[in-house]
């Protein structure tokens, strides 16, 4: 078992001035699974790469346990893989793509043969050892991709988006599945996704990227409920949070014809900043619907049934608000009173659940 | 409540599904059909007009019109053997198989050297390897004949068989090297986390994956050097001399020998069929490899 550091870790690819990761600094407790996520081109697998000695580290270090593990080549780093393509040797049987790496290891045959025999008791792939990975199906291989994983007993787990090939239903049961068994077997995992659903659910943190840098890694509620800067409150939660752009007057913030008290803090931060607009978030589950008044008019575009929620599509009504996609918001609805698309609804955001950023910056206010 | 049921399968539904799939060849598939068949045939009857011959006596060989229908005779087999005919095809099978291997060895890893692990310039060397097929082989015999003669290896059929190596090897590190770039490199790079050095690499994960291109490579190798003629009529003599040197004794200056030359082309021609009917399989799997995965 082991914690794994990226000490300032950079990378830049062959020809290119622009790190594909850069300076990136996360500390991964022991037995921790720590999610990657991060929309394509974020560096979220170069990261995972490096870690795996798969791709060079330019600036900084890696270590795992106490090991320096920066220039030392794949083998000698003491981790498994799980691609997303599973990357089975397709002229190997099931038992003998496991027991590949333990056999490279000199592990005597008996206890090879047990090992194997344990972990494809745990994934439930024993009928299928004799079988060459073009007998299987999906699920089966990604299921032999992760027991040639666990039977290495290694300090690290990689995992590079391991469920992206599978279909939805499978995907939901596999997630549940391999976050369990990271818990049963307590082996520290780094795992990369780009669904911020499958990070949410399986991290017990969650390190967000863009463009190679880190914005904020912490636990998935925290990421939820305190988002360090715009990006990440974009990005994480579904449908994403809407974040627009409103004047500000006296300390509040002013969405159509209706004012939003910001806190002391916020102001404070605000007028540090020097500007007289803000950011402002407030995600689809923050708004209520109200009377006349009372909130912002919304002109309703589209209503999108989901049996348990219903959301709601629509235009702020009024104000400055003059180009079309600014003033596009979604909020969530009661499915069993949902609004006829044209009329006008009223909505207030829950106070305290607004979240302020810096429109020059994009950081968090307060 | 609209709930769809599946109707049963009846012989009726199950006849109409067939009579569907049988109604789907059109007039187009026919006529490619005829024309491939056409061409199959035109291609294949010079070998066949020269396998039926080596059964003729050398009076019905050259008849005009041609002889259709003739009592086969093994006449002309047997005068072929007369005329010591093994040495040469002992010759033929030492260069060629040696050849195969020393390319097969030598090709493999310096196609992984310009696919998988890029050595610098490996464009340069990939197209140096390229231009050596350019030159015609006529420019390079003078010296290679004068390299022999100084290390008196004329007539000797190790030096045919390295002469062979070089031929083959721009070619087959072209296609080892198409094979390899096929290679899914998530594959490679598992075998590298599970603990896979260079060689083990090599020898468990690429070598298995890459097998069918390899024996088509081989089998390519095989019938080029197998059927080469410029080199081994300049560099050997009696000793050394391959089976087509052999078949151009036939045509001498007293005239064609139809019958005896056909026999003896048959003979000629019967390993690199064999072996390809053996690498069929093989072949076409090798030649697609990548194409259909």
């Amino acid at each position: 078992m082991a914690t794994v550091t990226y000490d300032e870790a950079s990378r830049f690819y062959p020809g290119s001035d622009i790190p594909a990761v850069d300076r990136l600094s996360i500390d991964v407790a022991d037995a921790e699974f720590l999610v990657l996520v991060g929309p394509s081109g974020s560096g979220k697998s170069t990261a995972l790469r490096m870690l795996a000695g798969l791709e060079d580290v330019d600036e900084g270090r890696i270590r795992i346990g106490e090991r320096d593990v920066t220039s030392l080549p794949p083998r000698d780093r003491d981790i498994a893989m799980v691609f997303q393509s599973y990357a089975l040797y397709p002229h190997m049987t099931v038992a003998q793509n496991m027991g590949f790496a333990l056999e490279q290891a000199k592990v005597p045959k008996d206890q090879r043969a047990k090992r194997i025999r344990d972990a494809a008791k745990i994934l439930d792939i024993e009928p299928f050892l004799d079988r060459k990975p073009k007998a299987l199906s999906g699920g089966q291989r990604q299921r032999v991709a992760m027991g040639r994983a666990i039977v290495r007993e290694p300090q690290v787990f990689l995992m590079d988006e391991p469920l992206s090939n599978l279909d939805a239903k499978l995907r939901v049961s596999t997630r549940s599945q391999i976050a369990a068994l990271q818990k049963r077997l307590a082996v520290t995992t780094v795992y990369v996704t780009h669904d911020q659903v499958e990070a949410m659910t399986m991290g017990d943190r969650v390190a967000v990227l863009r463009d190679g840098m880190l914005q904020q890694c912490a636990t998935p509620l925290e990421l939820y409920q305190r988002p360090a800067n715009a990006f990440v409150a974009g990005f994480i939660g579904s449908p994403a949070m809407n974040i627009r752009e409103f004047p500000v007057v006296d300390g509040k913030a002013r969405i159509g014809e209706v004012d939003l008290p910001l806190s002391r803090e916020e102001v404070q931060a605000l007028a540090r900043d020097g500007g007289d607009r803000v950011l402002l978030g407030f995600r689809p589950e923050s708004v209520d619907l109200v009377s006349r008044g009372e909130g912002f008019a919304v002109e309703v575009r589209l209503v999108e049934e989901l049996g348990a929620d219903a959301y709601l599509h629509g235009k702020i009504v009024g104000a400055e608000h003059a180009e079309a996609d600014v003033a596009d918001i979604v909020t969530r609805v009661d499915p069993a009173r949902t609004p006829g698309i044209g009329s006008i609804v009223y909505l207030r955001v829950r106070p305290g659940k607004e979240h302020a950023f810096s429109p020059k910056t994009g950081l968090r206010l307060g | 409540m609209a709930v769809a049921t599946t109707p049963p399968i009846t012989a009726e539904r199950a006849a109409a599904a067939r009579r569907r799939r049988g109604g789907k060849v059109s007039g187009g598939t026919v006529a490619i059909g005829i024309v491939a068949w056409v061409v199959g045939l035109l291609f294949f009857s010079p070998v066949l007009w020269m396998f039926l011959t080596g059964f003729k006596q050398e009076s019905q060989a050259s008849t005009d019109p041609p002889t259709f229908f003739f009592t086969p005779t093994l006449d002309q087999y047997r005068a072929i053997f007369d005329r010591d005919f093994a040495p040469y095809f002992i010759n033929s099978a030492t260069a060629s198989i040696v050849s195969v291997v020393l390319v097969i060895i030598l090709a493999t890893p310096a196609a992984y050297a310009l696919s998988i692990a890029r050595v610098a310039k490996w464009r340069d060397g990939l197209f140096f390897f390229m231009s050596t097929r350019m030159m015609p082989a006529v420019a390079s015999i003078l010296p290679l004949y004068i390299i022999a003669k100084n290390i008196r290896m004329l007539d000797n059929i190790w030096f045919l068989s390295l002469v062979y190596t070089a031929m083959n090897l721009p070619i087959a590190v072209w296609m080892i090297r198409s094979f390899l770039i096929e290679l899914p490199k998530e594959v490679l790079e598992a075998a590298r986390v599970d603990g896979a050095k260079l060689f083990t690499e090599m020898r468990r994960v690429i070598l298995p994956m890459i097998a069918p291109g390899l024996a088509a490579t081989a089998l390519i190798c095989f019938i080029f050097a197998w059927n080469e003629f410029f080199f081994a009529v300049s560099l050997t003599a009696t000793k050394a001399a391959t089976v087509p040197v052999f078949l151009v004794g036939f045509i001498t200056s007293e005239g064609l020998f139809w019958a005896r030359l056909s026999a003896a082309s048959t003979m000629a021609v019967l390993p690199v069929i064999i072996a390809g009917w053996i690498a069929q399989k093989w072949l076409v799997r090798g030649l697609s490899l990548g194409a259909v995965k």
